[in-house]
């Protein structure tokens, strides 16, 4: 089976007024489908950049990156989209629901743009609610929800569309260690079921759920390793 | 993408739902100015009606000839005194263009009138029958006069409402009985029926029609015998009218020895002529509605711009997650024109209704009449569309070109 993404000497330059700020430095990456990858490093080292990068939200300045064999470097923006809107799914720090719109329209917002009809919409949207277990708020808009909560809103919006790529740029950055925990819980059962999770974060604790662990420094890979997988500590 | 079409419609009502105010006061700029429209060209066709109906009283396919107004140079001496129509000039027209289904010749004068103790002042037309029937003259009751009574200078006449008004008692039957024009004793054959106001705003039944040759010989008098103060004749169909009038105008030509630069001695006109001047007054009140219709849905549309932006800005990361879930640029595109145009068309709905209780309000208030045509309010509605999806334009487009990274970033 060929790997998920194949990055080859990936460079992100940012130009700020004459200053070049190199956030990526010629970093080579090979994910296999269904991996569970942490990715660590202090802040500024190109974390996000890199999640942007493989998310196919902002093209590399220079390099090749593959995702499930398409070279993502020559797409236009709309073809973009429909490759963010059929193989990956999005989590972040900030939850970034949509404010005053119910959680099952937030879920539903990537079948949206599909074109479903909206009793498929609604259908899958509360499949993945049921899911991240949200059953019941449904109809709760944003403000509604604990921050634990809007995140698995977030997460459901991720995975209504059934993607092969889950990218969560410090997921549970914003929570306290119960929440975290359980979010965590849920994207360990996806990755069970065989989505391949990307996971940025600071908390070791948080990188012990994956199966691999990747250190960037300035840019760079400075160590990238398979660890032995979560302790056995956390009941959700 | 018809789900996609009504669900964002409805995504849009909400939004502009939420923010009321702000919706309502972005959309006044289109409410009044399609309401202005709406109102004042409803009050315009209504006068334009109006001017209608009072033309066609004046009979269908009818030219009028009149002596002319320039005397420029010395045509008339050459001619012989003032008379520049006759009643010659009638029978000749008549004979010599068969395009003309009747002519018909006049004199007026103004003539007191007395019924027993009673008298008023009024018009006297000394005609010939075929004016009757060219000018559509019906009657309420009795009947025209003939061409034996012409012929014959008979002392009869013909009374319009006005003038039966004056005289006789209400429920009074006119026709057999005997009045005096001018101390002349006639006798009452018909009366006319109703006309209503000319297109001048006369009153076309203060009238009373007498024979012509009864009234040059004993009524009015006269310098020149077969002198008439107008010509009329008539066409069957509407679209001979313009090859009548040329040919009316050669045969008068040459009756009256015109020769090539000299300039016509009388006056030709047809009911669209006249009706013409009433439209030059409706054309430049609807350049005036269109002034006021584009400078409105100018400001509206600037303000759904103005409000476009706002959201576009405020909205921002919002744009940012759709683009991350897969939302292309059309998808954007259309999101913040049909939020545009939903505003516009709320504002175009609000400004029809606005318009045709004003128009309503006027007919109530003012007694105006005011017809609100289907054409108008489809115009304005398409309209109230168009201002949408122009002023959207820029502020969607905005939004669509957003970079997804810095939308999501954006604080
Ligand atoms: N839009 C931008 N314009 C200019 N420089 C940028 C931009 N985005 C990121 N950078 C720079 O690129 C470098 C990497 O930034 P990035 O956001 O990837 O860091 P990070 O590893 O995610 O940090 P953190 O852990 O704090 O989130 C930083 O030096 C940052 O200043
Ligand atoms: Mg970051």
């Amino acid at each position: 089976m060929n790997p998920l993404i194949i990055c080859e000497d990936i460079w992100k330059v940012y130009r700020v007024g004459d200053v070049e700020v190199l956030a990526l430095r010629g970093l080579s990456l090979t994910i296999e489908q269904g991996e569970f990858v942490a990715i660590m490093g202090s802040s500024g080292s190109g974390k996000s950049t890199l999640m942007n990068i493989l998310g196919c939200l902002d093209p590399p300045t220079r390099g090749q990156y593959r995702l499930n064999g398409v070279e993502v470097g020559c797409l236009r923006p709309d073809q973009l989209a429909e490759i963010r809107n059929q193989q990956i799914g999005f989590v972040f720090q900030s939850f970034n629901l949509i404010p005053r719109t119910s959680a099952l329209e937030n879920a539903q917002l990537p079948l949206f743009y599909r074109g479903l009809s909206l009793k498929e919409q609604r259908a899958l949207a509360s499949a993945a609610l049921q899911r991240v277990g949200l059953r019941g708020r449904e109809h709760h808009a944003p403000t509604q929800l604990s921050g634990g909560q809007q995140q698995r809103v977030a997460i459901a919006r991720a995975l209504v569309t059934s993607p092969s790529l889950l990218l969560a740029d410090e997921p549970t950055g914003n929570l306290d260690t119960q929440s975290s925990r359980e979010i965590m819980g849920i994207l360990e059962g996806l990755n069970r079921d065989g989505i391949t999770v990307i996971l940025v974060t600071h908390e070791i604790d948080i990188a012990a759920y994956a199966s691999r662990e990747i250190v960037i420094k300035d840019g760079q890979i400075l160590s990238d390793r398979a660890t032995k997988g979560r302790p056995h500590v956390v009941g959700v | 993408m018809p789900a996609f079409v009504w669900l964002t419609v409805l995504t849009a009502l909400r939004i502009l739902g939420r923010n009321r105010l702000r919706a309502g006061l972005t959309v006044l700029g289109i409410v009044i100015g399609v309401g202005a429209v709406i109102a004042m060209v409803s009050i315009g066709e209504g006068a334009k009606q109006a001017v209608q109906k009072q033309i066609a009283t004046m009979g269908t396919n009818v030219i009028f000839i009149w002596p002319g107004s320039t005397t420029a140079g010395g045509v008339r001496g050459a001619q012989g005194g003032a008379v520049t129509l006759t009643v010659a000039d009638a029978l000749d027209l008549k004979k010599k263009i068969p395009l003309l289904s009747d002519t018909g010749w006049y004199n007026k004068s103004s003539t007191q009138i007395v019924n027993g103790n009673r008298n008023w002042n009024s018009y006297t037309y000394g005609a010939s029958p075929s004016v009757l029937t060219i000018r559509d003259w019906a009657f309420s009751s009795g009947g025209p006069f003939t061409q034996a009574e012409l012929d014959n200078a008979a002392r009869v006449a013909l009374l319009g409402q006005t003038v039966v008004e004056n005289l006789f008692d209400p429920g009074e039957e006119p026709v057999g009985s005997l009045i005096r024009i001018k101390n002349v004793p006639f006798r009452v054959i018909g009366v006319l029926s109703p006309k209503g106001q000319s297109a001048s705003g006369s009153d076309q039944d203060d009238i009373v029609f007498i024979p012509f040759n009864t009234a040059e010989r004993k009524v009015f008098g006269t310098l020149f015998l077969g002198s008439v103060v107008a010509v009329v004749a008539s066409t069957d169909r509407v679209e001979d009218l313009a090859d009548a009038v040329e040919q009316i105008r050669q045969v008068m030509r040459s009756r009256h020895h015109l020769q090539g630069e000299q300039p016509d001695d009388f006056v030709i006109r047809t009911q669209v002529d006249i009706g013409k001047v009433q439209e030059g007054t409706s054309e430049t009140l609807t350049v005036m509605l269109m002034v006021i219709a584009s400078v409105s849905l100018l400001v509206g549309g600037i303000g759904i711009m103005n409000i476009l932006l706002v959201s576009v800005t405020e909205r921002t990361r919002e744009i940012g997650v759709r683009m991350a879930v897969g939302a292309k640029r059309l998808h954007i595109l259309t999101q913040f024109l049909i939020e545009a145009m939903t505003l516009s068309v709320i504002g175009g709905c609000v400004g029809i209704l606005f318009g045709v209780f004003a128009a309503r309000l006027t007919t109530v208030i003012a007694g105006w009449p005011t017809v609100i045509a289907t054409q108008t309010v489809a115009i304005a509605f398409v309209f109230s569309v168009g201002v949408g999806l122009v002023f959207g334009l820029y502020p969607a487009n905005k939004a669509a070109r957003l970079n997804p990274i810095e939308a999501l970033r954006y604080e």
